[in-house]
């Protein structure tokens, strides 16, 4: 099995279930929905105060993504399962972590989607102004994203299959997902405020680690909980 | 290989040497003075301590027989790993509990965001959700390798989650940090943390009996229910 092959079957796995989504967009709609809905109830729970939605808004808009993104995750994996299509997916020739890079670059595109409208509608609702260092910010959005995806379509690869798939995915994905929110949340914070205290960088780079870390980790153990 | 292990009797015995020992550990805990500002709340520190360690080298049986398992795909492994994460979460839970009847006194509240506490309560967290995973799944290779995975994968995240609330913490405002222990304590400490590892490892090998007659239970059935033995 060559490189080009493994890239390929990534690809075609990709595009089958971007595909599959362009084409329905029953579960994207859905999601963005209740991915503005959240926020809309965020801000009456935080109040119409124009200063503590402003100060708040980094940590609703990555809580309104966590909460989009688990129903996103548990829908990756059970369209397959509904159509008995994941069994045909395993038996086919090739190696397995393939089947997980190419889910893992549709939940990417996916949820970056979400991320993209729920970034315009925080703005928008919280009365965030545009940071000047906007390319940082959109640095920590994407290795955020990283980060939720990652774990988020490894866990749904198992969650999905139990019986309770529906309040296990959280359950098993959201204490892992702490360091993430933690550091997206204050890098972004920090940004919005003009990085006084200059910790945006120290945070970025852990991002950066914790992607590297579980990207490694879940490639290296997909092939194991897949087979069964 | 057969799943059936017979409870033998030495383990017993352990268990109950495990247990005179910690009731005698305690028992020196009270002859020993009072804290001169805390008074016999210190004494909380004699269990609250080794109760975190007891945590966390449950957490790394965990990991170890999670791999293992992995490697020798051998199910003893994965019930190993499942009781040590049981036994692991409820020493887990006294922790944080004994954590907060202390904390309530001297620090004045039953809980405050540091790092100490916090990651302790999302390792409790992925605990819980590993119990969680291997309880709504039924069948036994599956559960093994998916738990397997969220074992080692929680274990990989202890000390990301701790530097990260590390960082949260500090970064914003000085950390607050329970006393270090005198000296004279020392004793009573160590005592009960012996206490604890005996217990810990007594309920360990137990619930691992339990388990393996369980799933020896299971096989049986089957076996009868296909028209076997």
């Amino acid at each position: 099995m060559s490189w080009a092959d493994d890239r390929r079957r990534i690809r075609a796995i990709a595009w089958k279930d971007i595909t599959t989504e362009r084409r329905s967009k029953a579960g994207f709609n859905s999601v963005v929905a209740f991915a503005v809905t959240s926020l809309v109830l965020f801000g009456f729970a935080l109040g119409p105060e124009a200063r503590a939605l402003r100060e708040a808004a980094a940590g609703t808009l990555w809580i309104a993504l966590l909460f989009a993104g688990v129903l996103a995750f548990n829908r990756s994996f059970h369209v397959e399962l509904e159509g008995g299509a994941l069994d045909p997916l395993l038996i086919y020739p090739g190696r397995r972590w393939t089947i997980f890079a190419g889910k893992l670059l549709a939940n990417l595109a996916f949820v970056g989607t979400i991320l993209a409208i729920v970034v315009l509608v925080s703005l928008t609702l919280y009365q965030v102004p545009v940071p000047k260092a906007w390319p940082s910010v959109l640095l920590v959005l994407v290795l955020g994203t990283v980060g939720l995806v990652t774990l988020g379509t490894f866990y749904a690869a198992m969650a999905t299959r139990t019986r309770a798939r529906e309040v296990l995915l959280p359950l098993l994905l959201f204490p892992m997902l702490v360091p993430v929110l933690l550091a997206a949340v204050s890098a972004s914070k920090a940004l919005l405020t003009g990085d006084v205290m200059h910790e945006s960088g120290a945070w970025i780079r852990f991002l950066l680690g914790y992607d590297v870390v579980f990207l490694t980790a879940t490639l290296l153990v997909f092939e194991k909980i897949i087979e069964a | 290989m057969s799943l059936y292990l017979a409870p033998s009797r030495r383990w017993t015995t352990f268990g109950i040497f495990a247990f005179l020992f910690l009731i005698a550990s305690q028992a020196y805990g009270f002859t020993t003075l009072p804290d001169r500002d805390m008074g016999h709340l210190q004494k909380i520190l004699y269990v609250h301590v080794p109760a975190a360690w007891m945590t966390f080298l449950s957490f790394l049986v965990v990991f170890i027989y999670s791999a293992r398992y992995l490697i020798s795909k051998r199910e003893t492994d994965d019930l190993l790993a499942a009781a040590a994460a049981e036994v692991g979460a409820t020493f887990n839970g006294l922790t944080l509990v004994l954590g907060m009847l202390w904390g309530r006194p001297a620090w004045g509240a039953w809980w405050v965001w540091d790092p100490r506490l916090t990651s302790t309560l999302i390792l409790f967290l992925i605990f819980v959700g590993y119990l969680a995973l291997r309880a709504f799944v039924d069948d036994p290779q599956r559960r093994a390798q998916w738990s397997a995975a969220v074992g080692i994968f929680g274990a990989i995240n202890v000390p990301i989650v701790y530097m990260s609330v590390r960082w949260w913490r500090t970064l914003h405002q000085i950390q607050s940090s329970p006393s270090t222990m005198d000296p004279a304590y020392v004793v009573g400490l160590r005592l009960n943390a012996f206490a604890f590892l005996f217990v810990m490892i007594y309920f360990i090998r137990k619930r691992y009996e339990l388990a393996r007659i369980a799933r020896a239970t299971e096989f049986a059935a089957d076996q009868v229910a296909l028209g076997g033995a």
